[in-house]
């Protein structure tokens, strides 16, 4: 799962797991407490309704958005381009609402990633795209900053992805709190192997470019996320 | 919850708008509803109002995850230049709602008489640490049994020095005594940016 440093990846600093567990807490303020991950409209849809449709949504949600989220920011966490990376992201969201919230969530963590982790790669990317990167890149070399490698970007990017609609099912549904973290945990061992697929897709994406990344997407959360932009009354902004 | 935060902070434009360059950033819980209020209102141009979408807490959203507030208050000057006042409110949740240091320079706590006048007596973070309590509707004070001066003696019990207003926003320049508090301490920073 390391990377070597002839993949052009930098290596884990002594203590680097720590910084995996400093960027991938919920409480890491960037803005991700606002947003539900799509379960807001799946609640409003009756599609998440107790603890086991809310395993089957992040399930759902891991294995598309997730993987193609992982993917991108293992790649970022590479090194790749990102603002190939980001052109890339933009080809994986069809969704207008979605693309518009990847930004704005992009320019909301590099704030916080510049104030934790100082680097120049993370200054020239937002003075590249001052209005925000997709978010996924901008994890990806926030990643790279902190030292970590590109498994730990995946990982970070796949969590990201089923623990923001797990929190946000309790608030909305009043879930049992212990319920909700028992889904994510269960799905863990389908977290391990998205973080490896996303990390082998950004290592051939290395030689061969971006379009070796994963572009798997959900229609169902792309529609909903598009309706739910226009609800006048709504906890969360996405 | 109730207390008349985003009246105030109407009023509060209306007093200073032709003094200072204002703008408002509102954290909602469920809708644009403050924002909305504001704008109808035509307490300033609509390029100076925007709102915050909190994901159901506000008091995340001003305290341990302030990004979205950041940024808002950052599009703000970029729309419409350098501004010399921003006023952030929150949506109304609960008694210890406090606005982190790296958001604001001063936080204004506002409740009303009507909301039961052992408030300032229980504290709790924003009774007893904001820069400015306001106690509101003062104006109902006899309809609801609220004992104005017990009020204003357990405010002094738990704030010792800081200031404490007794407002009723119906009343002709009602918002006054928030008004000069706000240009002092603007005049203050002035004196000495920090």
């Amino acid at each position: 799962m390391r990377w070597g440093p002839r993949n052009g990846a930098r290596g884990r600093s002594p203590g680097g797991v720590a910084a995996l567990l400093v960027l991938a807490d919920g409480r890491f303020p960037a803005g991700g407490h606002a947003h539900s991950g799509g379960a807001e409209a799946a609640v409003a849809a009756g599609r998440i309704h107790d603890a086991a449709s809310l395993e089957a949504f992040c399930r759902g949600r891991l294995h598309t958005a997730g993987l193609t989220a992982a993917g991108l920011a293992a790649a970022a966490a590479a090194g790749l381009d990102p603002l190939a990376l980001d052109d890339a992201a933009d080809a994986r969201t069809p969704s207008p609402a979605l693309r518009g919230t990847a930004r704005r969530l992009g320019r909301q963590l590099m704030r916080a990633a510049r104030a934790t982790w100082p680097s120049p790669e993370l200054d020239a990317l937002a003075a590249a795209r001052p209005r925000g990167a997709h978010q996924p890149v901008v994890l990806g070399l926030t990643a790279r900053a902190a030292a970590l490698g590109p498994p730990d970007a995946a990982y970070a990017a796949g969590y990201e992805a089923v623990s923001g609609p797990a929190t946000a099912a309790v608030r909305l549904l009043s879930l049992d709190p212990f319920d909700a973290t028992a889904v994510l945990a269960r799905l863990a061992p389908e977290l391990d192997q998205v973080a490896a697929r996303a990390a082998d897709a950004a290592r051939r994406a290395l030689d061969e470019g971006p379009g070796a990344l994963p572009a798997a997407s959900a229609p169902l959360l792309d529609i909903a996320a598009e309706q739910h932009a226009t609800w006048s009354v709504r906890l969360f902004a996405s | 919850m109730g207390s008349g935060k985003t009246a105030t902070v109407a009023a509060l434009c209306r007093a200073l708008r032709d003094q200072l360059s204002l703008a408002v950033v509102t954290n909602d819980i469920y809708t644009r509803e403050d924002a909305e209020f504001l704008l109808r209102n035509a307490v300033l141009p609509p390029e100076r109002i925007t709102a915050v979408e909190t994901g159901a807490c506000p008091h995340t959203a001003i305290r341990d995850d302030i990004s979205a507030n950041l940024e808002a208050v950052e599009e703000l000057e970029e729309a419409v230049g350098p501004l010399d006042l921003i006023l952030v409110e929150s949506g109304g949740d609960n008694l210890t709602a406090t606005f982190s240091k790296g958001l604001v320079d001063a936080q204004v706590f506002v409740i009303d008489v009507a909301g039961g006048d052992d408030i300032p007596r229980k504290g709790g973070p924003g009774v007893t640490t904001a820069d400015l309590l306001v106690v509101n509707k003062t104006d109902l004070a006899p309809y609801v049994g609220s004992d104005l001066a017990r009020m204003a003696r357990d405010a002094e019990a738990q704030r010792g020095e800081l200031p404490v207003a007794f407002t009723s926003l119906v009343a002709e320049d009602g918002v006054r005594p928030i008004a000069d508090w706000v240009r002092a301490r603007l005049a203050a920073w002035t004196a000495a940016p920090a």
